[in-house]
């Protein structure tokens, strides 16, 4: 079998924001087929680590390849297409809050162009069935969505073009149990079928045990370690000795 | 598609979507993602409208990948059933399971409104009433705050006050001078084109003097200002409410009223005077230039004789015409800064309103003050 393909590397990544070091020498490999937690402390970096994968932000030093391109790599038309490759979940939402729910999801599709309007109805309605919306949620304005829908919505936005790559930030934070439950299976279901690859950040640790197949620690401005769920967990470090403490933390609540 | 794709993009990792069709069957080999379908899109929908319904068979089993999308489409050309004969991999189910799951499922239809036009005329009536309704209110809550601000002399807000100033006042400074000085030019030597044909040149200082004092110079400031800051108020005011930072202003127990928008009032009352009598000086000054190019006139003459051509009273006019359309502008501004709903929409609706309202305002008000004060100031002879 042929060696992985990598569709995020980034080599000896060093931010520096406000005059204070949050990365240095970060080096992580993204391969197909992963789903990659990202955990780290509250201001770790994480988000700033997402956001530089896509070049959103740009890095202070180091290089950041995305499917094998430089972010900057080719013309307008070619970096435009490699971002459609990727979607994206704002930690917040970032859903557009001039337009209806509807319109937010059909915003990517649209912008693609050659798709009736019957069928940009259609996906649309898949993706709302995926993330659990209902129709009649459709036509609501983002600011009359509770945050949890917020969340939703801006999952299905994101998944709206079915990308390869899917960057999540705090996925699960602000759903119910029953939902981010749900949600570890829409993302597994995805991945079985789509052969999509996620990179999300979560501090919830049943999301991480659920779904992650790799896991990544951010701590000390460097990655501590990399690998499956129970290498990391023998790391001897005492923050992901910390981290990981607080597991199961209900299952060992007294009994009435 | 018997279509061999052009060498695209290098970077392409898909495989173009193909059709082998041999009239009874379809086999399709490729990528039936939207990113792979796109460049094929128009070629492929008039192909499938053609052999769609009519084909019975479908091998799809040689399909590397396909997304909701290449599901939806071969779905829409099978006329929303799957074909007699459909052969597909396990792994490709569910896309067609997404496109089948919502296929009965319509958004709610939008209710047609009959009455709508009636309904809208009825709005437009109704929304002025609302817009006179807050404004009142709002107006109301100011001059509450401000009395209790007696009462509790502790919570002033000072500092949101003196940037108040700071921004609206003193950094306005520059741009009104400078339009006040070029304006004063072009007054100046436009009128003196025309004072010199009769022979009136001194007149010159007398038009300057009453026209920039009196009139140009508050209606002047008052147009900067209420693009300037008025703008500033209603983008500030209706971000915050975006953000929700009005609601967490509310949830701490501090009036937005007192805290947001009663700084910014008397801001503008204290600072618009000023910033009339400053621009009017500049105004004056760019006239006097003028007029010493133009009409040889000399500066000293013009300042000596400008005391005694134009009434006091002017200047008075001046000043409390910035008082009034300072206040005028703050409050208008931050009237339509919180009616702004929580959208990008609603937010530049109302800051282009609220620039328009001000400056409407402001010319009618000077209206208004023309005639209260036709009597004064105006030496007749
Ligand atoms: N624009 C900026 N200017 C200065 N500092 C910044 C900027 N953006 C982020 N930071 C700092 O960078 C650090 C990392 O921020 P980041 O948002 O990536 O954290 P995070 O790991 O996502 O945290 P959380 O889990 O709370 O979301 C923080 O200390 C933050 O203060
Ligand atoms: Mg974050």
């Amino acid at each position: 079998m042929s060696p992985p393909e990598i569709l995020v590397e980034m080599r000896e990544v060093c931010t520096s924001l406000g005059g204070h070091w949050v990365h240095q020498n970060i080096n992580l490999q993204v391969e197909r087929g992963n789903l990659l937690a990202l955990v780290g402390g509250s201001g770790a970096g994480k988000t700033t680590l997402l956001r530089e994968m896509i070049g959103l932000q740009a890095t202070t030093l180091g290089e950041v390849r995305l499917f094998g391109e430089g972010l900057n790599d080719g013309h307008r038309a070619a970096r435009a297409a490699r971002r459609r490759r990727v979607g994206f979940l704002f930690q917040q939402g970032a859903l557009y809050s001039a337009l209806t729910l509807f319109d937010n999801i059909a915003f990517p599709l649209r912008e693609v162009g050659g798709l009736l309007e019957d069928e940009i109805r259609t996906l649309v309605l898949s993706k709302l069935e995926l993330v659990e919306l209902k129709p009649q949620h459709a036509s609501l304005m983002p600011a009359q969505l509770s945050g949890g829908m917020i969340k939703r919505a801006a999952l299905a936005r994101a998944l709206a073009l079915e990308p390869e790559l899917l960057l999540l930030d705090e996925p699960t934070a602000g759903l119910d149990p029953d939902r981010s439950a749900g949600f570890v299976e829409l993302i597994r279901g995805l991945h079985a079928s789509l052969g999509l690859t996620v990179v999300f950040v979560t501090h919830d640790l049943d999301t991480l045990s659920a779904l992650a197949n790799r896991v990544a620690v951010l701590a000390e401005r460097r990655i501590l370690a990399v690998g499956d769920l129970n290498g990391i967990r023998s790391v001897e470090h005492p923050f992901i000795q910390n981290f990981f403490r607080y597991r199961a933390a209900v299952n060992e609540l007294p009994e009435e | 598609m018997p279509e061999q794709p052009p060498a695209e993009r290098p970077m392409q990792t898909f495989q173009s979507p193909q059709i082998q069709f041999d009239g009874r069957q379809c086999v399709l080999t490729g990528d039936w993602i939207l990113a792979a379908l796109k460049p094929r899109l128009i070629r492929l929908r008039a192909w499938l409208l053609l052999h769609g319904k009519s084909t019975e068979t479908w091998n799809l089993t040689q399909v590397r990948h396909i997304d909701t999308f290449g599901a939806l489409i071969l779905w829409r050309a099978w006329g929303q059933k799957p074909p007699d004969i459909l052969l597909l991999g396990p792994q490709h189910e569910s896309a067609f399971q997404r496109v089948r799951s919502v296929a009965g499922q319509v958004f709610p239809p939008e209710r047609i409104d009959w009455l709508l036009p009636i309904v809208s005329i009825g709005n437009a009536a109704l929304g002025l009433g609302s817009h006179l309704l807050d404004f009142a209110r709002m107006l109301g809550m100011i001059v509450v705050e401000a009395a209790r601000l007696f009462i509790e002399p502790r919570s002033i807000p000072l500092k949101e006050f003196s940037a108040a100033l700071y921004k609206t006042g003193a950094q306005a400074m520059p741009i009104s001078a400078l339009v006040g000085f070029l304006i004063g030019i072009v007054l100046s030597y436009l009128s003196a084109l025309q004072l010199r044909n009769f022979g009136a040149d001194a007149l010159i200082i007398n038009i300057l003097g009453v026209g920039i004092i009196r009139e140009l110079g508050p209606v002047l400031v008052s147009i900067l200002v209420a693009g300037r800051s008025g703008s500033a108020i209603t983008a500030q005011l209706g971000v915050m409410r975006v953000t929700e930072e009005i609601d967490a202003l509310a949830a701490m127990g501090v009036s937005v009223h007192q805290r947001l928008v009663w700084p910014k009032v008397l801001a503008m009352a204290i600072a618009m005077p000023l910033l009339v009598l400053w621009t009017s000086v500049a105004a004056l000054a760019g006239g006097m230039l003028a007029a010493q190019m133009q009409l040889e006139i000399d500066w000293r003459f013009f300042m000596l004789s400008l005391p005694h051509v134009v009434p006091v009273q002017n200047l008075y006019i001046g000043a409390a015409k910035g008082v009034i359309f300072g206040v005028a502008i703050a409050l208008i501004a931050s009237h339509f800064g919180l009616r702004i709903r929580p959208n990008t929409e609603s937010l530049s609706r109302n800051t282009t309103s609220s620039v328009v309202a001000a400056i409407t305002a402001v010319i009618l008000l000077d209206a208004v003050f023309a005639m209260l004060t036709r009597g004064i100031g105006v030496p007749l002879r």
